[in-house]
This record gives structure tokens, sequence and C-alpha cells, in this order.
């Protein structure tokens, strides 16, 4: 009940938001805000849940962001036709990884997925067909509603705020399926769950496959707000740092972890650029550096895991009051 | 075999040789503590840059840099263990993944943020220009850094297999609470592990820094050469990262040179996927 309260007023907030603060400034962070959250969300399905830390994520993005920016520029469709080929990319990409990978220690995934990553990065800038180190672009005067190019932000806003619902259905829904407990199982203790039947390997490679295909929804949607891929705004190792950092610092496992991780530093790297201008791009990750190191070392849950200890006492005195 | 594939060969060799010596250090903290540090190359590129410093602020060459890279290092690796490592060792995989890639970006762009993005390089000359050996022309600097690597890798495997050192190390990693009942303390081996293993990048750093591009990012290949080495010769055996930093280093400079500059990455890249699918434990390790 007090779940459902919260969740309410959250997402009137959520809801309310862009019509209350409505500069183009604040609209545009928000938009933002939903697309981390998205990309974050959807990491959180293979790091956060089944416990695989996914360092290359940006791979499945850029698959996303390349299909919507190719299904224009290379078949003067809308971008909204390459999502299907996106997910599909992604999530061929992430069995492709992921089956020879899941079955070794955590760390080798982690590698793997950081060297798939820089490979793709490599190729797609030395492919011409795929624009090469410049990139695809999008419709510059959108010709139809379906080529989703606006000038505002609050279509972009709307539209993110309705796909990170999905985001988070799903991830709800798999969570408290029988796939959740077997990954909360595999989490634990990997031997124990796979000596009572759970399909260790295969689970995780549904999670991985999951989270990638999503992954590659908000690479598309990123694409068509910006207008363009390039390879360093579609595969640059910096956006799998972002997601991964937004979800960990939220708390990787947990629904709103993601969320939370998000509206923290999207609006700090926002105001931080606009502050230091070009010179605090070094420094943004800088601190980002830090921030993985200090909830590595003092707080691997995040912050929400923070409420969350604080909570339990609270709810046994509850328990104990009650006739 | 023509001329040019030999000069080729022989580049690969001296180059292997270091990523070898720096692979060396991963595969040892790999090996002894089951932690891959993922910001391995990036303390290479502090080896690189305490070179760079050395030379614009001293005028000093590499038996300056050299020395005093594999010392700034060593003692950044202490610092690392104590600080980071000896905690989220015994923390899940996610602290321990996060740990050492969130340290990989702390330093990568606290040295993008001092210095910029800019490519630095060291005099040509640094080490005594070009000379030709057999017909070979062989560049001072790589010869160097290729002949000061191989001999301290080697210096490392023997350390590692005829010291009481090296017998104390191996105890700790085989069962560290049994290493304790005999007397060894797990948490000083572990720290020395850390520092030869930093102490390796620091002085492949500097020997590199010579010959190579300087930039920030340069860590993140690195790394990933340094992942393919380990996977590639096993984890944990110093002698399997020394074959397959030659190897490494040979197909390295063969793509270079048959496909092209651009590809030599994606080659080595491809590699290592295909060694994580088919023989993830090495051409020599055990599983």
């Amino acid at each position: 009940m007090r779940r459902l309260l919260w969740l309410s007023v959250v997402a009137a907030v959520a809801i309310a938001y862009p019509l209350l603060l409505s500069s183009p400034f604040q609209q545009r962070l928000g938009a933002l805000v939903l697309l981390y959250a998205i990309a974050a969300s959807a990491w959180n399905i293979v790091g956060g849940y089944a416990g695989q830390i996914s360092v290359g994520h940006v791979v499945f993005f850029g698959c996303g962001a390349y299909a919507a920016m190719g299904a224009y520029a290379k078949f003067g469709l809308s971008p909204l036709f390459g999502i299907p080929g996106g997910i599909v990319l992604a999530a061929g990409l992430a069995a492709v990884i992921g089956v020879p990978t899941l079955r070794l220690s955590g760390h080798y995934f982690s590698m793997a997925t950081i060297a798939v990553a820089e490979t793709m990065r490599l190729i797609v800038t030395n492919t011409d067909y795929l624009g090469a180190a410049v990139g695809l672009s999008g419709p510059t005067v959108p010709r139809n509603i379906f080529d989703l190019s606006f000038l505002s932000s609050l279509p972009y806003y709307y539209l993110f705020l309705v796909i990170l619902a999905i985001t988070l259905l799903i991830t709800w829904w798999m969570a408290n399926s029988r796939m959740g407990f077997y990954l909360r199982a595999i989490k634990d203790s990997e031997r124990a769950a796979r000596s009572l039947g759970a399909p260790a390997s295969r689970t995780k490679l549904y999670a991985f496959m999951l989270s990638a295909a999503l992954t590659s929804v908000a690479g598309a949607l990123y694409a068509m707000m910006f207008g363009f891929v390039d390879p360093e705004s579609g595969l640059g190792i910096l956006i799998s740092v972002k997601i991964l950092i937004m979800a960990a610092l939220g708390g990787a496992g947990l629904l709103f972890g993601p969320l939370v991780g998000a509206a923290i530093l999207v609006p700090l790297e926002e105001i931080s650029n606009s502050w230091l201008g070009g010179k605090g791009a070094g420094l943004t990750f800088v601190v980002y550096g830090a921030i993985i190191v200090l909830i590595a070392r003092f707080q691997p849950g995040g912050i929400l895991s923070l409420f969350k200890r604080r909570a339990k006492p609270n709810v046994d005195k509850g328990a104990g009051h009650a006739p | 075999m023509s001329f040019v594939l030999v000069q080729v060969i022989v580049g690969g060799l001296l180059l292997g040789a270091v990523y070898a010596l720096f692979s060396s250090g991963l595969t040892l903290v790999w090996g002894m503590m089951n932690i891959v540090n993922f910001a391995h190359g990036d303390f290479v590129m502090l080896g690189m840059y305490v070179a760079y410093v050395v030379y614009t602020l001293m005028g000093g060459g590499p038996i300056l840099g050299a020395p005093l890279a594999t010392l700034v290092l060593a003692t950044l690796g202490v610092i690392v263990y104590f600080g980071l490592i000896r905690d989220i060792m015994k923390g899940p995989m996610l602290a321990q993944i996060l740990g050492t890639f969130g340290l990989a970006l702390l330093l990568r762009y606290s040295v993008f943020w001092w210095f910029g993005a800019n490519f630095l390089s060291m005099p040509q000359d640094i080490v005594g220009g070009t000379f030709a050996v057999a017909g070979l022309r062989i560049e001072a600097s790589r010869l160097l850094a290729g002949v000061v690597a191989l001999l301290v890798t080697f210096g490392l495997h023997l350390l590692l297999t005829r010291t009481s050192l090296g017998s104390k190390m191996l105890a700790v990693a085989e069962d560290a609470t049994a290493a304790q009942l005999m007397g060894i303390r797990p948490d000083t081996m572990q720290a020395i592990a850390w520092a030869i293993a930093a102490g390796a990048t620091g002085l492949a750093g500097a020997l590199i820094a010579n010959f190579f591009y300087i930039v920030p990012t340069v860590g993140e290949t690195l790394a990933i050469v340094a992942f393919v080495t380990v996977s590639l010769g096993g984890f944990g055996s110093v002698p399997g990262a020394l074959v397959a930093g030659l190897l490494i280093g040979v197909i390295e400079s063969l793509s270079g040179y048959l496909i092209g500059a651009v590809y030599k990455d994606i080659v080595v890249y491809v590699l290592f996927l295909f060694f994580l699918w088919f023989r993830p434990q090495g051409l020599m390790g055990k599983m």
C-alpha cells in the first residue's frame, strides 16, 4: 500500500515536471535523465539482477543508434523502423558474447564486453558505409510525425517516460517471475543454484539478451533526439561508463536504482559542463571515477540500499506493535 | 622470407617483450588474488607520463625515468592495495570490477585534465637514434625496451620460482589461511605482489614512452592487450605471459604491415574473443 502511494507520487512528479519547470534547458534535462534511466535500467537487468558486470554495454546502445539512423540514411525510412533491427542485432550480439563467457567466472564476461565494444568502435570508425568517423545523420527536417524529429524536448520527454515505464515494468515482471528467482539464487551462489537444477548459464544469457535489446532501444532514442550518431557518441566507452555508474550509484539490482542514479548524475554533468565549458569534460569523469571507487569500497549496494537497511528496524518495530 | 618481413617480426618481438612485462604484473595479481585489475593499462599510461615529466622537467632520459617510474608506480600499487583492493577483494563481484574500473577512470581523466588530450612524444633520439644490425634497421629505444623488458620478465619468473619470497607468495595464492598458519602474512605478500605488478607497469610505461605516442587514453588499448596476453598465456603464469606477449607483438606488427595499421588492434581484440570462445584457459594455463 505504502509502495503504491510512493509509486503514484513519483509518477505524478514525473508527469508534471516538464509542465512546472518549462524552460527548454529544464525540459531537455528531464528528457536526458529519462533517457539515461532507460539505458541504466536495461543494464541493471544483467549487471544488477544477474550480477554480470558488463563494462561494454555501449555496444548495444550503438546497435540501436546505428540501426535507427541507418534506416533513415540508407533506406529513407523513419528512424523508428530501425528499432526492431537494432533489437535483433543487439540480442544476437549479446548471444555471441554471452554463450562462451557466461560459463566462466564474471571477470571474463567483463573483459569480453569491453573488448567487443572497442572492436566495434574501431570497425565502425573504419567502415565508410556506416559513415566512418563522421557517423550517420537523421532527417534534418521532419517529413512527417513518424520521423520523431522535434525542436522542443517536450515530446521526447513523454516518449522517454513511456519507454522507461515499459522498461521498469519488464524488469519488475522479470524479477518476480521464475527467471528472477533463478537469477537471485545464481547471484547468491551459482554452485548451489546449479545443484538445485537452476539452468544458470541459460538464465544469465536470457537476462543479458533482454538487457541488450532494451539498451539498443535507448540508443535508438538517443540518436533520434540528437539527430545523428558517430563512433564516439554511439560506441564510445564513456557511454558505458555513464550507464554503469548511474545504475551502481542508485543501486544495482534494485528496480528504481538506475532512475535515482540518473536523476543525480545527469543534472550534475549538465550543470558542470555549462559552468566549466570544455575544460570540465575531463573533470566530470575524474569525479565519476572517484564516485565509482567510493561506491565499490563503501556501499556496493548503492544509495537506495542505504534506505533499505535503515527501513528494516522500523518495519520490525511496527510488526511488534501490531495487535 | 622477404627482408621487410624479418624487420617487421623483429619489431614485433621487441614490442611484445614490453607487453609481456606489464602483462606479467596483471597475471601475477590475477593468479594470486583472483582480481582483474581493470586499471592495469592506465598504470602503464602513468608510467609513460612519469617518464615524460622526468624528461621535460629534468631533461633526464630513460636512465633516470625508468627507475623513477617503477618506484612511483610500485608505491601507487601499495597504496591501491591497502586503500581499495584489500577491502573489495572480500566483497561481491560488482565491487571488485567497479572498484578497479573506477580507478582506471580516475587515473585516466586526472591525467587528461592535467595534460590535455594532445598526443605527446619524446624526442626521436632520446636513447640514440637508429642503427643497423646485419642489414636490419633497429631503433635504439625499441631495442632497449625489448631487451630490458625481456630480462626483467625473466627475473620476475626467477623471483617467483626460485626465492623464498616467491614461495611465500605462491603459498598465499594457494591458500591464504594455511599460509597464515605457517607464519606468512597474506597482507604483506599481497601488498608486495601489487608493488611488483604496478612497478612492472611503471617500467614498461617508461620504456615504451620513448617511441610510443603518449596520450591519456592509451591505457584502454594497453589494458586489452594485457587481457589478451594473460588469457592467451593462462592466468597466473609469468612464462605464459612472456610467450603470449611476444606472440601478440609479432601478430600485431604483422597484421599492421599486411592488412593495415588501423586493423592491427582489431586483429588482437578478435583473437582475444576467439580465445575466450575456444580456449579460455589459454595456451599453457590450467582451469
